[in-house]
């Protein structure tokens, strides 16, 4: 086998793994992008039901009702309020008036069903997503009062 | 006093990296002996220097020397003395010490061991080393000083966050670094080499450990990690396909392709070109690690620091590095001859293939991690890349890899006959559709996915074991002949051989675990019992209690199957008082057939509590194929011929006289 041939062979090989990596990238890149949105985002920019997205926000004051293991809550940029519910066990951090991120969908009804509810990780951090959107909404308040 | 003696010689190492990264490169261009020498004395200064201050940092924090701001806010005076230690590494500033502490410590292991190099190239390699060292000690120094004092002192630190309050945790920093900066040294020889303009064999003998050596460290970094977030986070998940696990994984998909392509270098002096380019994307994949998990791009626990000086530096560094490495390549690269030919069927071919789809499959990996933070940077918008898209671009090249694993170690060199090798392969096809024919009738209603999981471990493994079986003549003649001939056999050799099944092992545990695991959500009182995958778990009831430097809820619960004795298993919610967080503590049955793994949430005011119970079948496979993994690394290192400045290329002729067949390997 000559040289030529055999980068031919090489070529000819890389150019088909990277043809079908490309096709696999750009027909699951549009399912899987998994937009950020607080409440007020969602009124401008509606997601249709049934598409996955991360909602974030505080947990509005008094609005937890739990279940057992289902969690029923609202997520407020103070502007806007969404109404969650959530089948599972809240992470630890998890408090009226802290900042929350919720992974999940919307129903047609507009009710937000959660498949993963993330809070902050330590008593000092805010979810950046979430500061910004508070941030836009204007109702930003600096770190330390909460 | 402490952290004024770390600064000053901080300060002396970057001095010296500074003369070490200048003078011997003019000494290798004038061919001056003394100049190319001052490397090694260089090197060795560097070590002891950042090892004083490393050993100065240590200091404050066993002793609590709250007048250091970095020890105020990473310790407390109260923490386990394990977690002083390893509260050194776990911030930015300290991390950065210890990276650039092990880049000190492998580059005096070039100058210790590498008297058998030629001078010119053992002196650009260390001063290349040099300078990756004056980049991270001017970023520490200028951005990230550990030694800041603040006054007046507090009385007490903030502590560290209990979810790094972890012994998983605790070594899982220090092994990755141990992999990352091990691919500074590849990275050097890379630059070394295209400065020469010269890539020979020995200098694949030379590149091949110490990527073997970091391949080993990412590993282990990785499955600490993975075994970390699978206990500690209490979501009963391993692998989450997040950032800051993607930036670790990426070296390593980049590290297990150039471990592969330095073999066919070495041993038929043939893709050189591609060889020195992998080498210097892995080690930029791990600049890329470290700083994106670093300097606060990435949102998650890791992310300690925000500061846009360190950002600009960082990114400035990064184009410096690999712009300048990648700039050289591109002038030096196509100069290099290429070597040996061979046919497409054939070990090289099918190492070429490794490479291809393991490169392609960093590349998407690498895309899916980088596209939220330009989309981010470009747009505002905020998005997350999610596991479905890493799981439809990670298996579809995955999966031929696996099946290529076994074909691989039976091709000769230069060309072979896929025929006679599928014929010598059809034992493992054939143990491949009997497990999964087996499975789809014993679990009705497995998933294909599932059944080709389990079909790809039982061919790995099978296929493993009988090109091993074959190459000592297992069952073909006398068993003391087979004897005889593993023991001939190179230990890199059986180094393949295990690193391979443990590849095959945790294909087990990520499949068995997926497909067959049960779970149970619910609220439960105590003296209620259910059962989950088998077992029953009965519910005795929480009580509260006091540890070192937290308050815990404790449930109680017996796990047991059929007549037996059963487990108990003490799950706790934590909450510390120092910095004040609640953590989850999950209480985990590790069992070579089943995890059985109890979580208790919040109590719901009438004697319940939230519970989540899993039973996750061979789950432990996983953290025990990676082991696996990294003991064939280990082995294949200890190999003779690999051994770094191994003397004797005579005693080499005459053991492969000794075993012609053995050519092969």
């Amino acid at each position: 086998m000559t040289r030529k041939k055999r980068r031919l062979y090489f070529v000819l090989a890389g150019m088909s793994v990277l043809g079908l990596a490309a096709a696999l990238v750009l027909t699951s890149f549009q399912d899987s992008l998994v937009f950020f949105r607080s409440p007020s985002d969602l009124v401008e920019k509606p997601i249709p039901a049934g598409r996955n997205f991360r909602l974030g926000g505080l947990v509005e004051e008094g609005s937890i009702d739990s279940q057992g293991v289902t969690h029923r809550f609202r997520v407020t940029d103070l502007n806007d309020v969404v109404q969650v519910t959530f089948d599972g066990l809240l992470p630890d951090l998890f408090r009226e008036g802290q900042g929350v991120v919720a992974e999940g969908s919307l129903t047609e009804e507009g009710l937000f069903v959660a498949t993963n509810v993330l809070a902050k990780h330590d008593e000092n951090y805010m979810p950046p997503e979430v500061a910004e959107a508070l941030k836009k909404s204007g109702q930003w308040k600096p770190e330390g009062n909460d | 006093m402490v952290a004024e003696i770390g600064q000053f010689v901080l300060i002396l190492a970057l001095v010296t990296g500074c003369f070490q990264g200048a003078l011997p490169l003019i000494g290798a261009a004038r061919g001056s002996r003394p100049l190319m020498r001052f490397g090694d004395n260089a090197a060795f200064v560097q070590f002891a220097a950042i090892s004083g201050a490393f050993a100065c940092l240590t200091i404050g924090y066993v002793t609590s020397d709250f007048s250091i701001l970095n020890v105020v806010n990473n310790s407390h005076s109260l923490k386990p003395m394990l977690y002083k230690i390893s509260g050194v590494w776990g911030n930015h500033e300290g991390s950065l010490l210890l990276w650039s502490w092990i880049l000190a410590l492998f580059g005096m292991a070039v100058a210790f061991f590498g008297r058998n190099l030629p001078d010119s190239l053992k002196a650009r390699v260390l001063a290349i080393q040099g300078l990756i060292g004056v980049g991270f000690l001017t970023f520490i120094l200028f951005t990230s000083n550990p030694f800041e004092r603040i006054s007046p002192a507090p009385l007490d630190g903030n502590g560290l966050n209990p979810l790094l309050q972890d012994p998983g945790l605790a070594f899982h920093p220090p092994f990755l670094y141990l992999g990352y900066v091990g691919l500074s040294i590849t990275f050097s020889f890379a630059i070394a080499a295209l400065i020469e303009g010269r890539v020979d064999p020995a200098w694949a003998r030379w590149v091949r450990p110490w990527t073997l050596a970091a391949w080993g460290f990412l590993t282990i970094g990785i499955a600490l990690g993975s075994w970390w977030a699978y206990y500690e986070l209490g979501w009963g998940g391993w692998w989450f396909w997040d950032p800051v696990e993607n930036a670790s994984f990426m070296p390593w998909l980049a590290a297990t392709a150039l471990l592969h392509s330095a073999i066919v270098v070495e041993k038929r002096d043939a893709l050189k070109n591609w060889t020195i380019l992998l080498a210097i994307i892995a080690f930029s994949l791990s600049l890329l690690g470290t700083f994106l998990v670093r300097s606060g791009v990435l949102n998650s626990v890791h992310a300690f620091a925000s500061d846009p000086a360190r950002g600009v530096f960082i990114l400035i560094f990064l184009i410096f590095v690999i712009g300048g490495s990648l700039l050289l390549y591109g002038i030096r690269a196509p100069k290099m001859k290429g070597g040996g030919l061979f046919a497409p069927i054939s070990r090289e071919g099918s190492l070429v293939l490794n490479n291809l789809l393991l490169s392609t499959i960093t590349a998407t990996v690498l895309l899916g991690t980088l596209y939220p933070i330009f989309l981010d940077a470009f747009t505002g918008a905020k998005v997350s890349v999610g596991p479905p898209y890493f799981n439809a671009t990670f298996l579809p090249f995955a999966i031929p890899l696996v099946v290529a694993m076994a074909f691989g170690p039976f091709l000769a060199w230069k060309r072979d006959d896929l025929a006679g090798i599928i014929s010598r392969l059809k034992f493992a096809l054939f143990a491949a559709l009997a497990f999964s024919g087996f499975l789809w009738w014993w679990q009705t209603g497995t998933p294909v996915m599932a059944l080709l999981g389990m079909g790809l471990f039982a061919w790995l493994l099978v296929g493993s074991v009988l090109e091993w079986a074959e190459r000592i003549k297992l069952f073909r003649g006398p068993f003391a002949n087979s004897w005889k001939r593993m023991m001939q056999l190179p230990r890199s050799a059986h180094g393949m051989t295990v690193a391979h099944i443990g590849v095959a092992l945790v294909i087990l545990g990520i499949t068995a675990s997926e497909a067959w695991q049960s779970e149970h959500l619910g609220v439960m009182r105590p003296g209620e019992t259910v059962t989950v995958g088998g077992y029953d778990f009965r519910f005795d009831g929480a009580e509260a209690i006091t540890g070192p430097n937290y308050d815990a809820v404790q449930g109680t619960f017996l796990a047991y199957k059929g007549d037996n004795k059963g487990v108990y298993l003490y799950p706790e919610q934590r909450r510390y008082t120092d910095p004040p967080m609640e953590t989850t503590e999950a209480a985990i049955r590790p069992m070579l057939s089943a995890d059985l793994y109890t979580v208790i949430g919040e109590a719901d005011g009438d004697g319940g509590y939230a519970v989540r119970i899993y039973h996750k079948p061979f789950i432990s496979w996983i953290w025990i194929g990676a082991f696996v993994m990294f003991a064939g690394g280990a082995l294949s290192l200890s190999d003779r011929r690999l051994r770094l400045g191994a003397p004797g290329r005579a005693k080499r002729a005459s053991a492969v006289s000794s075993a012609p067949s053995e050519a092969k390997g």
